[in-house]
């Protein structure tokens, strides 16, 4: 168990993710205060009640307009102190934005992401030149949390532990800390350097994290249990599903999180020139990133194969206008059935046209298969359950599992959300966990 | 088109619009520019003893992400020679016969005011305007609001321009005074011809919280200033309504504070001016706003069917009365349009602390928003939610107002983000009318 700290100098230069600019970059000062002024300030705002980390949306815009900053950021943290990257990651259209009450006006929504990440960002940039910390953890309590896995939920979890005096220790089997954070996010969104920067403020509260430590290989669930007060499952999902068409194995197909991966953190990692046309085999919002993100780093001919319509994606539909801003089209009601290649090299993907009932072969360089993730079927301890599609069994208010000891969160536990829904369960889960030991819960006595 | 023309108390203008004594109006080249940009008139910025103005000068509120609501300053009169000023008047006048050149004037003695009155009319002032209103620096002088608030010296000094002028003199008033009518009055006991108001209002802009210094800053040092712009419009038009609705104050007025466009201007015109006077708005936005002041005011007027800007003039003033004379008995309720409401819930957190407690939403209380306790405050409808057509927003989000308890206010109407959501509906059946003066007259109170 060798003791590795994270650090954003880690991450190499020449990674394809530099390459991409902010799709919604920072607000100045001037635009922030403008856009904070137009919120209505609403009573029971249903942008709170649409946050899965129930942030008191009104208040800290107000502040924003008020330009209390520092007021502002500190109610974001309170619930969410991942508020950093759900400023910039959280698809706002489906959950916030989408509830303002502006959208019953024909006005244009209040941009609740970008003013939290003018909030977030103007107070931690405070933070760093005055020395002024926002949060002064309290004094050790004596008690320790393993976690498994460093993303989001666990993240979140241990630094509401760490404030209020508990020692959260996260075992993280990857090099990089962060999870689907680090590496799966849209580069256009948000980048790996962006996302180490928010780990090194959590860790800085006072969370241990060990790199290349992989629990259930490296050590065992039992002995974590042996060791902490509690332990919490934040192990996301496995890696890419595969489709296993013929043809597949072999260079040129992708899996699509292995891609992104590899566009977001992998040195030197380049598409070569003599590739120009890939298919996306899906039309979730990983098979949507993807397709995007390879049209917007030059590939003139990006297509979603899709088996069923457009109505029927599971992809959002502001995410797939966006890709198609960038050229990236959708093939509808077409079934995968082979990749089909010429001295080993892809040159197309035969599918069948469900509508002609006939075999069609489009023409090709690579193909991504975006199909899903494999669901975590790492070793658990006694009491902990899986259901039907892999996912934890846990209460809905503690998230505690089966064991007494055991509390887990994030994709694990849902099959695939957001990082907001991962930030939730960690939240939550710190927070019982705390409430069990009779601590006080600090920070945000009853938010839902 | 309606005839935009006036004359004021022999003070003749194609339109009812002039640049107010300041920024704007401080030298030759500006007021032709504006008069081309379709100003009617202008009021010369303050002639008098050559001073010495400070660096910086102005201070503004900001309010809601609007720059500049309210515009604060401490400057003092012209600080350009007096010559300079006059061949530029005569210069203006030469080139615009038919557009109104007013000039400001503030100086100590009697001799003063003549000569400087003489000089002026030999400009070619169309009317003069006595500056009673500055408050700051030249009060400490002897003049400006010194004099505007001192009844006795103001009517002495009107007298005397009175005594010298040959073109009609307009009294500027300062609001810093108790009762604005004192001042008025004693303009017309002057033999003033006409007034204007209002000068700027006593005030502090600010604090710089970085600092500490008190803004606008001169050296880490300041002042107080005076305070115009929108935000002293409605403070303004109670003292033009308050002369122009008063019997003993037969001449006419020069409404000035916080016109910013065709609509404060036509308020002001129903209170009771006869010309309006415009320096904030300018200073903002530029002279280029007198075209849709212009465009706006024809197309009102037009709509109301007045031939003239002068039939509109006072029209507002039958309905200010004493408090009372208000009818008791007349009730309004707030009405709730549920097909427009777009679900904010602002007038039921408005009502609940800031009026009478009858609104009530169909959620039940809001724990986050209450903590733990409401008091009481917001029980549960009896009555069904609302039914809306157009589906626009959540159903249940809609608040709905208990009538009986609705105690007329407006308030809810006010915080309404939505045009004409929340409107204000006599409540049928009321006895007939009664006035506090009445029920003291029935010996009732
Ligand atoms: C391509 C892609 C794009 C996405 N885009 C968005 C987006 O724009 N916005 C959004 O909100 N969400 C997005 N998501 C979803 C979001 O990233 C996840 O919901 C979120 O990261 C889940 O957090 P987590 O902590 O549960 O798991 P993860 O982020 O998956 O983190 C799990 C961590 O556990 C580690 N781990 C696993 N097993 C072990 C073990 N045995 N021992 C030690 N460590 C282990 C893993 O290495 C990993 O670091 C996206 C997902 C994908 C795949
Ligand atoms: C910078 C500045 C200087 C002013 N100078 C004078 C002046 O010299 N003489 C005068 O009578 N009024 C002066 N005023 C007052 C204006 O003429 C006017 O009465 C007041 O600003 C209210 O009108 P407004 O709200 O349109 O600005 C000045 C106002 C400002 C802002
Ligand atoms: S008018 Fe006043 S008392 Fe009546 S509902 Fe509205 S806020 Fe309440």
């Amino acid at each position: 168990m060798d003791a590795g700290k994270s650090s954003a100098t880690a991450l190499a230069d020449n990674r394809l993710e530099q390459q991409f600019s902010d799709a919604k970059p920072l607000y100045t000062a001037s635009e922030a205060i403008i856009e904070a002024n137009r919120c209505l300030y609403c009573h029971d705002a249903p942008c709170i009640t649409a946050c899965p980390t129930g942030i008191d949306i009104p208040a800290f815009i107000r502040k924003i307009a008020t330009g209390n900053i520092r007021g502002s950021a500190k109610t974001i943290f309170r619930v969410n102190m991942a508020g950093a990257s759900t400023a910039r990651v959280c698809p706002v259209e489906e959950l916030c934005v989408g509830a303002c009450v502006y959208n019953g006006f024909n006005e244009t929504p209040i941009h609740i992401g970008r003013l939290q990440r003018y909030a977030v960002s103007a107070a931690l940039e405070a933070e760093e030149s005055s020395g002024r910390r926002l949060f002064t953890p309290k004094p050790d309590c004596g008690r320790k949390v393993a976690l498994i896995g460093a993303g989001p939920a666990s993240l979140v979890c241990a630094a509401h532990l760490a404030l209020e005096g508990v020692t959260p220790i996260i075992y993280e089997r990857d090099p990089l800390p962060g999870g689907l954070n680090t590496t799966g996010i849209a580069p256009y969104k948000f980048q790996s350097g962006d996302a180490l920067l928010e780990i090194e403020w959590i860790i800085g509260h006072g969370v241990d994290i060990r790199i290349g430590v992989e629990v259930g290989q490296d050590v065992t669930i039992e002995q974590l249990l042996a060791d902490h007060d509690a332990l919490f499952i934040g192990v996301g999902l496995g890696g890419d599903t595969a489709l296993d068409l013929p043809g597949s194995d072999g260079p040129g197909v992708w899996g699509a999180t292995d891609l992104i991966r590899r566009i977001k953190n992998q040195p030197g990692f380049e598409i070569p020139a003599d590739v120009g046309s890939a298919l996306v085999i899906g039309a979730g919002n990983t098979a949507i990133d993807i397709a995007r993100e390879l049209a917007m780093l030059g590939l003139p001919d990006v297509a979603l194969v899709y088996r069923r319509t457009e109505e029927e994606m599971s992809g959002y539909a502001h995410e797939l206008e966006g890709a198609r801003r960038y050229g990236v089209k959708l093939i509808e009601q077409v079934r995968p059935l082979e990749v089909v290649r010429s001295d080993g090299r892809v040159v197309g993907l035969k599918v069948l046209d469900l509508i002609n009932n006939e075999a069609v072969e489009l023409a090709c360089d690579w193909v991504v298969e975006a199909v899903g993730q494999q669901k975590f079927d790492g070793a658990l301890a006694p009491g902990v359950e899986r259901d039907g599609q892999g996912r934890i069994i846990v209460d809905e208010a503690t998230r505690r599992s089966g064991h007494p000891q055991i509390y887990a969160g994030g994709d694990c536990i849902n099959g695939g959300q957001e990082v907001v829904n991962a930030a939730a369960d960690g939240r939550e889960a710190a927070f019982a966990m705390l409430r069990g030991w009779g601590l006080e819960v600090g920070l945000n006595p009853g938010a839902a | 088109m309606a005839d935009l023309s006036i004359d004021m108390c022999g003070i003749r203008s194609p339109n009812p619009f002039w640049l107010a004594s300041g920024p704007p109006a401080n030298s030759g080249e500006q007021v032709m520019r504006a008069f081309d940009a379709g100003w009617g008139g202008a009021v010369w910025k303050t002639l008098g003893e050559p001073i010495v103005n400070v660096s910086s000068r102005l201070g503004s509120i900001d309010y809601a992400g609007s720059r500049m609501v309210g515009l604060n300053n401490i400057e003092l009169i012209t600080d350009r020679p007096l010559e300079v000023n006059f061949k530029e008047i005569y210069e203006v006048k030469k080139r615009y016969p038919n557009h109104a050149v007013i000039v400001s004037l503030m100086v100590e003695s009697k001799e003063d005011w003549r000569d400087i009155i003489m000089r002026s009319e030999d400009a070619g002032a169309d009317g003069l305007e006595l500056n009673f209103g500055c408050p700051h620096g030249m009060c400490e002088r002897g003049m400006g609001s010194s004099v505007g608030q001192e009844p006795a010296v103001l009517e002495e000094i009107t007298a005397w321009a009175k005594e010298f002028a040959n073109t009609p003199v307009l009294i500027k008033l300062t609001p810093n005074v108790g009762d604005i009518l004192d001042p008025g009055l004693a303009a017309v006991a002057g033999g003033a011809d006409g007034l204007s108001l209002i000068n700027t209002i006593k005030s502090l802009i600010g604090v710089d919280l970085d600092t500490l210094a008190i803004l606008p800053s001169v050296r880490a040092e300041s002042t107080n200033g005076g305070y115009c712009g929108p935000a002293v419009k409605p403070i303004a038009l109670h003292m033009v309504g308050a002369l122009a609705r008063d019997s003993r104050i037969p001449i006419p007025i020069s409404g000035i504070g916080g016109i910013s466009d065709w609509r404060d201007a036509a308020e002001f015109l129903a209170l009771g001016s006869t010309s309006l006077q415009v320096c904030t708005a300018v200073m903002h936005y530029g002279y280029r706003i007198v075209e849709d002041m212009i465009d706006g005011l024809n197309n009102y007027l037009d709509e109301k069917g007045m031939a003239s800007v002068n039939d509109l003039i006072g029209k507002a003033l039958p309905g200010f009365v004493e408090w009372g004379e208000l009818d008791l008995n007349y009730q309004v309720v707030a009405k709730i349009d549920a097909d427009t409401c777009i679900g904010c819930q602002l007038c039921y957190v408005a009502c609940l602390d800031g009026a009478h407690q009858c609104i009530h939403t169909h959620q039940g209380p809001c724990a986050a928003f209450h903590g733990e306790s409401d008091h009481g405050m917001n029980p549960r409808l009896e009555v069904p939610p609302p039914v809306r057509h157009n589906g626009n927003a959540l159903l249940a989000m809609v608040p709905t107002v208990d009538e009986d308890e609705c105690i007329g206010c407006n308030l809810c109407a006010l915080v309404c983000p939505v045009p004409d959501c929340i409107t204000m509906e006599e409540r049928p059946g009321a006895p007939g009318r009664e006035s506090w003066n009445q029920r003291v007259a029935r010996g009732l109170a």
